[in-house]
């Protein structure tokens, strides 16, 4: 299984505010986006980090596979993940 | 029990520096779940989807809105349904049960408004092909013929001629108002004197009547000044035919062309703030005819042919989210399931696209693409919608005109058209298409048919 990591100097507040202090960057999470990087920070796995979610949320396994694969590829391409 | 929280989709939004940030905030009023009191989740669960959904009650109010602005600044005015606009047959209905004539530009649609028991004299024919058999059939039931170029004028002569008919006609007008591109490829030159001389060929021929003076300078005007200046160079044709040939016209019709509430893809603003009112436009034509100065009882009919300013914000499409998608570059991209194919029109406006269900707060930009394996199937290049997924349905806006005739039978079948009625009620006014309705026309030659 991929080991994903949330580079050491990416901030995120409380309110989902993220700044990427390499680039001066900024972003926005949402919830659920917030919940999952701070997760990803703690160095949960997917598949705890799934659990997670399926027990707090209204959804479905198949569709936050999906939506967790899209968030996973959007952070990805900011440079907010990286794969190691 | 479900103590679960509401779901939405992950999300990650980048702020780009000035730019306004959208980030958290909607940019949508709300959804749009129903139209005319109807459900559109109810509307798609019983007619599919997509769908086309058109307003009966907006068509009459626009109608009755646009009819009495100009009845208020000029006492006589006739109306006249431009048929490639939107000729479903219960659309035109409407209109003519709000007393507008047709105007068609072709022997289909000539057929289709005589179909719908309209009256040859209430037909305003228009275009530049009108082949024989439809100029003897427009001319024996006294059509509106009007001219476009000097081989269809001496057609109809020699129609009149041979078949001992008498004809009533009009010429289109082209003529220079100040806005380019000039549409000079439609009837004869205003200002190089053709219109002239076509006036001439026609008072001088006795079989031919003399009518009325037509122009149409453009479609999605934003110009008042146009309009002003088309209605004063008409109505100095029409002092003219009476000065020296002593013949008052019935009318002057000023074509369509009013911008509708859409927005062109490369304008910035939305057309909402940028277009001007149907009270601009009539203030300007009406102020153009004084240029007539005839008396009160001389005063000929203002015709208008106005399309899609009069349908456009009837019409809606709901279309069901197929798939979300994310580029290479790492764009989002929904796929639905109406594309160009049906959605014509989205090849010059950005359409208002509107989801039909309650969503959260969070909002994405993204690219719309429709279904067809074609890449020029794109919807939208990007807009900022809440977060959609498979299934979510959305709504798009302002498809009353010209969807409904330019669209085409490519890949797939075209879908459902409804109407819903002033009471409420909901009909469908034209059947989605069939495997049976598309090849009921084809023939396969004997040698190719499979020996099986
Ligand atoms: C002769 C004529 N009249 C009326 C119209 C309707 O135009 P619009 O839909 O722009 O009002 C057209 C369309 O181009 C037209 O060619």
């Amino acid at each position: 299984m991929n080991i994903f990591s949330i580079p050491a100097n990416v901030a995120v507040s409380d309110t989902g505010f993220v700044f990427l202090p390499t680039t001066g960057e900024t972003f926005t999470l949402n919830e659920i986006g917030k919940e999952i990087l701070r997760m990803l920070q703690q160095n949960k796995n997917l598949d705890e980090i799934t659990e997670i979610i399926l027990e707090n949320y209204d959804i479905d396994r198949m569709s936050l596979e999906k939506d967790i694969n899209d968030f996973l590829a959007q952070l990805k391409n900011y440079s907010l993940l990286v794969e190691v | 029990m479900t103590s679960k929280k509401r779901y939405e989709r992950p999300v990650v939004t980048k702020h780009y520096s000035g730019f306004m940030n959208k980030i958290g905030t909607s940019s949508f009023s709300k959804p749009m779940k129903e139209i005319d009191g109807v459900q559109v989740t109810e509307l798609v669960e019983k007619f599919g989807s997509p769908l086309f959904i058109i307003s009966e009650r907006r068509i009459r109010q626009n109608q009755r809105n646009a009819y009495r602005i100009f009845k208020t600044r000029y006492p006589k005015v006739q109306f006249a349904w431009s048929y490639k606009t939107n000729y479903l047959n219960a659309v035109c209905s409407v209109f003519h049960q709000e007393n507008s004539w047709a105007e068609v530009v072709s022997e289909f649609e000539y057929d289709k408004a005589r179909a719908l028991g309209i009256k040859g004299d209430n037909i305003i024919f228009n275009g530049p092909d009108k082949n024989k058999s439809a100029l003897i059939k427009a001319i024996k039931e006294k059509s509106k013929i009007h001219i476009d170029h000097f081989d269809e004028l001496y057609d109809i002569i020699e129609i009149c001629d041979s078949e001992n008919l008498r004809a009533k006609v009009a010429i289109r007008v082209n003529m220079d108002v100040g806005v380019y591109p000039k549409w000079d490829r439609f009837g004869f030159n205003y200002e190089n004197g053709e219109a002239w001389q076509a006036i001439k060929r026609i008072v001088s021929n006795k079989n031919l009547e003399l009518i009325g003076l037509h122009t149409h300078i453009g479609t999605y005007m934003m110009s008042t000044e146009a309009y002003r200046i088309a209605a004063s160079k008409l109505a100095s044709l029409a002092r003219s035919i009476k000065e020296q040939f002593e013949i008052i016209i019935e009318y002057i019709d000023l074509g369509g062309g009013f911008a509708s509430h859409n927005t062109l893809l490369g304008q910035y603003l939305p057309a909402e703030e940028t277009i001007p009112s149907i009270d601009q436009f009539a203030d300007a034509i009406s102020s153009g005819l004084f240029e007539l100065n005839f008396r009160q009882d001389e005063l000929p009919f203002l015709i208008l042919e106005t399309g899609r300013a009069l349908v456009d914000d009837t019409g809606y499409l709901v279309s069901t989210v197929l798939a979300n998608k994310r580029l290479s570059d790492g764009k989002k991209a929904l796929i639905i399931d109406a594309g160009v194919n049906i959605l014509f029109t989205g090849f010059w406006y950005k359409h208002k696209i509107t989801p039909a269900q309650d969503c959260g707060l969070h909002t994405e930009e993204a690219a719309i693409f429709g279904p067809l394996c074609m890449n020029i199937d794109v919807v939208r290049e990007s807009i900022t919608l809440p977060l959609l997924k498979k299934g979510d349905r959305v709504v798009i806006e302002y498809v009353g005109a010209y969807d409904m005739t330019q669209w085409m039978q490519f890949i797939t079948l075209r879908p459902n058209v409804v109407m819903i009625m002033e009471d409420g009620s909901v009909e469908l006014i034209r059947q989605a298409e069939t495997l049976e309705y598309i090849t009921q026309r084809e023939l396969i030659p004997e040698k190719l048919k499979s020996k099986s």
